[in-house]
């Protein structure tokens, strides 16, 4: 009796049309697109995109070269040379970060002491040539001083919970 | 010959084309409808192409393209003149000429089947008796311009996808063969604008519902024929890049692509035609709504009724693909020798039994 079900079944297209009618009900529901250049969606203040480094208020370097950072990157992207600064104390020479190796695992934010390497939440950035992709320190620093408001925003807000 | 333009153009010109002699406005005459179908059937395709991603789009609960134009309407436009732009790249190891012809190969029978299709109680370009033959005969010329490609691409891919494709085409013309033999015993014509004549009168005298088991054989057959999805092992993508057209590029990859959509709306226009009662109204003799004013047309058969039927079909086509994930090989195989074949044997059997001793809906076909 089954096998006969099952034949009646199979020339009625039964499963095919219960597919179909699968497709046909999304058919009529609404599309989930973003449209992006017009419309975004949320994004959350820990967000990791493009790195900064900050300064203090006074505006004095954060980063004391301690290279803590460059250890914990687990993609090799940092390369840090330290030095005496003008005020006799340790400085970075150089600090720079290849965006194309970083992998936005956040490690170097969490590792640092001072809070100087931070990643931000700018995620919308291109290069046109190459070299363009190695992140200097002076275009890092740019980068906190132009955004500051923001970043310290964001770490308040995270504050509570770390 | 072009009659029908009678009440458009002015009648100095109609009287300048009277005076031709009769062979130059047969050929001119013949050559300008040619224009018009070919013309209408390209722009059906470009924005088929649209149609089909728009659909497809929708079920996965996307927008589809929406950038170029309107609603993205210009998107079809837009790719059209990026393949004419590309570079056209004939593999050094290929056998050049039929590299070079096959693309014409599969898009001149595909255009050419069109030309006994009746448009309407008026057009059709050729009013031949063995309509249904030519047309059975095209579509599967049309498997020529795969074989060669693949064959001339000399690279495994494009020559699997061939060989699968001319097997695929193979079994299944069989099948579609013997489901037009039981349109061909109800209509009791070859000509075409006969069968939609022979299902004039209302949804009941279509061969719908008489021919039920032969039209979903066919309607499966032709998605088969056109190496449309779920029968699309020819091009399979996971497994032979792109079957016969893997090393196409440019126009005449945007060739191969024209053929592919001009067979299916073909294919869905003669499901129309041979089923659905081609240019006739489904309303037809409902003639209270002809008392309404703007709803005359519904009850009016012509064109609009046949070009609505295609987009159902097409409609049906993208639906198809959104729903089925392709056929294993050896299964395509079975279908198509092992059931449908058996199908419309037997269904010719049982129509041709009914019509003989005048049971139910049967008692008037083959009149």
């Amino acid at each position: 009796m089954n096998q006969v079900i099952s034949y009646i079944k199979t020339f009625a297209l039964w499963e095919l049309l219960k597919g179909l009618s699968v497709t046909q009900r999304n058919w009529f529901r609404k599309s989930v697109t973003l449209e992006y250049p017009e419309e975004k969606t949320p994004q959350s203040h820990r967000f990791r995109g493009l790195h900064a480094l900050r300064r203090y208020p006074n505006g004095e370097e954060r980063c004391i070269a301690c290279k803590l950072c460059e250890a914990v990157c687990p993609a090799l992207a940092i390369t840090i040379e330290s030095g005496v600064g003008e005020d006799g104390t340790r400085r970075t020479s150089r600090y720079d970060i290849d965006l194309f190796k970083c992998i936005y695992c956040g490690f170097c934010e969490e590792a640092c002491p001072v809070d100087a390497i931070v990643e931000t939440r700018i995620h919308e950035y291109h290069m046109e040539a190459p070299g363009e992709n190695i992140m200097t320190k002076d275009k890092l620093l740019a980068v906190g001083d132009k955004y500051e408001a923001m970043i310290s925003a964001d770490k308040a807000a995270d504050a509570e919970y770390r | 010959m072009l009659d029908f333009l009678a009440g458009l153009v002015p009648q100095f010109a109609m009287d300048w084309w009277v005076a031709w002699p009769s062979w130059l406005q047969y050929l001119a005459g013949t050559l300008f409808k040619i224009l018009i179908l070919t013309v209408g059937v390209i722009l059906c395709v470009a924005f088929s192409t649209y149609f089909e991603r728009k659909v497809i789009g929708s079920m996965q609960s996307r927008v589809g393209p929406n950038r170029v134009g309107f609603k993205g309407l210009l998107q079809p436009f837009a790719d059209v003149f990026k393949l004419l732009f590309k570079e056209v790249i004939v593999p050094s190891q290929s056998s050049k000429f039929i590299f070079v012809i096959a693309p014409l190969l599969s898009l001149t029978p595909a255009l050419a089947a069109w030309a006994v299709i009746p448009m309407n109680n008026w057009f059709v370009i050729a009013d031949i008796n063995a309509g249904l033959l030519y047309v059975l005969a095209l579509t599967s010329v049309g498997v020529y311009g795969v074989i060669l490609a693949g064959w001339a691409t000399n690279s495994k891919y494009a020559l699997l996808g061939a060989m699968r494709s001319a097997a695929q085409i193979v079994a299944y013309e069989i099948a579609m063969g013997f489901a037009l033999v039981g349109v061909l015993m109800a209509a009791g014509s070859l000509n075409i604008g006969d069968i939609v004549n022979a299902q004039a009168g209302g949804v009941s005298n279509w061969f719908l519902l008489p021919l039920l088991p032969l039209f979903l054989v066919y309607w499966i057959s032709g998605v088969a024929e056109t190496n449309r999805a779920p029968f699309d092992v020819a091009e399979g993508e996971s497994e032979i890049v792109a079957g016969f057209h893997v090393e196409y590029s440019g126009v005449a990859f945007a060739l191969f692509f024209l053929a592919e959509y001009a067979n299916m709306i073909l294919i869905s226009t003669l499901t129309a035609v041979f089923f659905l009662g081609g240019w006739a109204s489904p309303f037809e003799g409902w003639t209270f709504l002809n008392d309404i004013p703007w709803l005359a047309w519904l009850t009016a058969g012509g064109l609009h009724w046949l070009f609505l039927k295609m987009c159902f079909f097409m409609y049906t086509f993208f639906w198809l693909r959104a729903t089925f994930p392709r056929y294993r090989y050896d299964q395509i195989m079975r279908l198509g020798w092992k059931v449908f074949i058996p199908v419309t044997i037997v269904w010719i059997a049982v129509e041709g039994a009914m019509a003989w001793f005048h049971v139910g809906p049967w008692s008037n076909l083959g009149a």
